[in-house]
């Protein structure tokens, strides 16, 4: 029995010590946080990259939304904080600050194509044609009416416009965590209620309220990622969701996407800037952390290469959208002069 | 006082009898309904469980199984246009030579290994068969090029010759060949096209594809970029030295505080308090140690994110108290005769816990371990917080390198957007995760007996 207690006592002495010993060792993995939209792409160049470069271990991709990944990219500088945040939306202004007062000064964007956000419903149900102006009357909580804003009447889709199908608005939209929704409120919500005309006289706050707030009856934010708003799809057939491109590109058996303005969604329509909702995909790095964290040049060198994000590359057959190379060149020149 | 042979009393004692009768009959029908109550929840409960299992059975099954292409590789030294590998030479120092190779394994590595894949699926297509690059691509995994490269850098003697090769069939294709995706499907709704489709067809007839068992689930690690080589390797090791770290922090400390609680401690309200305490952290939400952990453990002693170390110690935090509860409750179990005998007969308290109480009790001790290390094993939430949701597509080799554990692989694999072919991998984590677990608790009830019946 006292060797056992000694055994134990060694056991804790040994765990102290090597609790100890990882701050002496240094971090020689690159470690990535941030938006599930480019997650996927991310983990392919990551894997890639651990393939083609044997002195490099395999970065870490995690997930945790555009906002999330900024938080912790923003903590500080040093080992315990990640290398790369991955974001498909631009930092904004107050992140900036925060990243800059936690000494996080350094910050290079790197902006490496595009990603479409698409409708989709059932593959079982009936075609959508969708303009934004119609999102906006479907999710608004109030619509105008004759110059009036009002309540929103609007029960089925043929409510809205004859067009439509006529089955019960149910929308699925990304939670605001996701980068995404930012690029669905501006594009659609937003766009949409400029044309539908919002009456006259109303202060910006007011106009603001009526753009941002939806009707909770028939509009559900999902937090979680688009299995989740698949589940919903699943469970509630009549349910419109909004996707990422690529995923709907995955999943093309049990979706059916919609067009907007006429539009259909595609790597071409997107690329040539013909479907209205789209936006550029990004990742920041932390240029504090070049040479201390082994590879972090090299990856963002080799994300940036045209085998992997150029035309024809690898990531455009996992439903990223290529941007022009001359953006990329570009990107790329502006990384390598350092900060900015 | 009544007399029963008078009329009176016997009216009393008829009376006396069906009130005994009524009261036993509803005694009786009591324990019927509450014998039914418990057969019917424990029937419902059983089977809740049975269509679980039956659902994640019927879909994990199928993963075990994946589609093989048996293909003749040919190394043809026009695509592979490198130099020979370098050899050490006399009088080269180790860093030089290691540059040397990496620089070599570099140029290999930026050849277009698709093409030699592509020539190797050709070579198996009918004669004439019309499909384009891309295309016939799509019908092999895409790491077939990186185990054709390994293969070349492990014996670059291969260049020029054609050998037997066994590569995985893509995700896709082995959904097509699975009949996970509806035939019947138009082009638009197919993942692959209509010639790679054919051409899957033609390769399961001829035998270039046949299904065999998906090693790949208990070999390899994670993959995005090619789903169909996704393993558990690296969240099998992550839990694993978890498990270890959990054992021998949770199971000393807490054996030790539990003793030193029940036999030692003065009876005070400082050591009420304490048990008062401990009694509410066992019932804490696992979320609190998982944000306990990512400030303690991440921000304040900086270790490494997503490392198992890390969760290691919020899972010991987390299995503590079990371990502490059912420490003490078995020790309270433990009859006061033993320890009076012992401390009649001279033994010090020390000896009288060590030498007699607590090997009676080790029994009760180890399947509270067992019981707390499988509640840790299948935890998830605290481990999002510190990082250990990654991507990550290495096995770890120390408790300091990142991984993630078996069930928050099975949280990333149900969110993967390939849902077609994840679906059935997701419940094969499952199945394994179970697996592991009904292994630990088999091991717990084979120790039990062992040590019960030596005690």
């Amino acid at each position: 029995m006292k060797t056992a207690l000694f055994a134990s006592a060694a056991v804790i002495a040994l765990a102290a010590f090597g609790t100890t010993a990882a701050f002496a060792q240094s971090r020689d993995t690159i470690q990535i946080a941030g938006s599930s939209t480019v997650l996927p792409f991310a983990s392919i160049v990551a894997e890639e990259f651990g393939a083609t470069f044997p002195e490099f271990k395999t970065p870490v991709v995690g997930s945790g939304g555009t906002g999330g990944g900024l938080k912790q990219f923003c903590s500080g500088v040093g080992e315990s904080t990640i290398d790369i945040a991955n974001a498909s939306r631009a930092m904004k202004a107050g992140e900036r600050e925060a990243c800059v007062a936690a000494g996080v000064t350094d910050i290079r964007e790197i902006q490496f194509g595009f990603d479409g956000i698409v409708f989709a419903s059932a593959a079982t149900g009936p075609d959508f044609a969708l303009t934004p102006v119609q999102v906006f009357k479907a999710i608004a909580a109030k619509v105008p009416v004759d110059g009036e804003l009002v309540d929103n009447p609007y029960v089925n889709w043929s409510d809205i416009d004859a067009s439509l199908p006529a089955q019960p608005i149910q929308l699925a939209i990304p939670g605001s965590n996701h980068g995404t929704r930012e690029v669905f409120q501006e594009k659609v919500v937003t766009a949409g209620a400029e044309e539908a005309g919002l009456p006259e006289g109303l202060s910006d706050e007011d106009k603001l309220a009526v753009e941002t707030t939806f009707r909770q009856d028939v509009v559900v934010e999902i937090a979680g990622d688009y299995t989740e708003t698949l589940a919903r799809l699943t469970s509630n057939p009549n349910t419109v969701g909004v996707f990422g491109l690529s995923f709907y590109d995955q999943n093309k058996d049990t979706l059916k996407v919609a067009t907007v303005d006429g539009v259909v969604p595609s790597l071409e329509t997107v690329a040539a800037g013909e479907y209205p909702v789209s936006r550029p995909l990004f990742f920041y790095v932390k240029g504090q952390h070049i040479g201390t964290i082994p590879g972090l040049e090299e990856y963002v060198q080799f994300f940036l290469s045209d085998s992997i994000s150029g035309n024809g590359g690898t990531l455009e057959a996992a439903g990223l959208i290529p941007q022009p190379s001359e953006k990329t060149a570009e990107v790329l020149a502006a990384f390598e002069a350092g900060a900015q | 006082m009544t007399n029963i042979s008078t009329p009176t009393g016997r009216q009393a004692s008829i009376e006396r009898t069906r009130r005994v009768r009524d009261g036993l009959r509803r005694r009786h029908l009591h324990e019927a309904l509450f014998k039914g109550f418990g057969l019917a929840a424990i029937i419902a409960a059983l089977g809740f469980v049975a269509i679980l299992f039956t659902d994640v059975l019927i879909k994990g099954i199928p993963a075990f199984t994946q589609a093989n292409l048996h293909l003749e590789a040919t190394f043809d030294p026009a695509i592979i246009d490198v130099g020979p590998a370098p050899v050490r030479t006399a009088g080269q120092s180790d860093a030089d030579f290691r540059a040397a190779s990496l620089g070599w394994q570099r140029d290999v590595a930026l050849l277009n290994w698709n093409k030699v894949v592509e020539a190797s699926l050709r070579a198996a297509a009918p004669a004439g068969f019309e499909i384009d690059s891309r295309q016939i691509l799509t019908v092999a995994e895409t790491n077939a090029r990186h185990v054709l490269r390994e293969m070349f850098v492990n014996d670059p003697s291969l260049l020029g010759q054609t050998i037997k090769v066994d590569l995985l069939a893509s995700a896709n294709a082995d959904n097509w060949v699975k009949g996970n995706i509806d035939r019947e499907l138009g082009d638009a709704q197919q993942q692959l096209s209509a010639p790679a489709r054919a051409l899957i067809d033609i390769f399961e007839e001829n035998g270039t594809i046949s299904m065999g068992f998906a090693w790949s689930i208990f070999t390899n690690v994670d993959s995005r970029a090619a789903p169909a080589s996704a393993g558990l390797a690296g969240a099998f090791m992550g839990s694993l030295f978890m498990m270890v770290i959990v054992i021998l922090l949770a199971v000393p400390i807490g054996v030790a505080s539990a003793i030193y609680l029940e036999e030692f401690a003065p009876k005070s309200r400082l050591t009420d308090l304490i048990e008062v305490n401990i009694n509410n952290l066992a019932a804490v939400p696992s979320i609190v140690f998982g944000l306990l952990g990512a400030a303690v453990f991440i921000n304040y002693f900086k270790l490494p994110l997503s490392a198992p170390l890390a969760g290691g110690l919020v899972l010991t935090l987390m299995t503590l108290p079990t371990i502490i509860i059912a420490t003490r409750g078995a020790l309270q179990g433990v009859s006061p005769a033993l320890r009076q005998a012992a401390l009649g007969m001279g033994a010090s308290k020390t000896q009288m816990v060590f030498h007699h109480v607590l090997p009676v009790t080790f029994p009760s001790i180890l399947t509270a371990t067992i019981i707390g290390v499988a509640q840790a094993l299948g935890e998830t939430a605290p481990l999002l917080l510190i990082g250990m949701n990654a991507f990550v597509a290495s096995i770890p080799a120390t408790p300091l390198d990142q991984a993630t554990a078996l069930p928050v692989q099975i949280y990333l694999w149900q969110a993967n957007e390939n849902r077609n072919f994840f679906e059935a991998r997701t419940s094969a984590a499952i199945l394994v995760l179970l697996g592991f677990m009904i292994l630990l608790n088999a091991i717990a009830i084979l120790l039990r007996t062992r040590l019960e019946r030596r005690a």
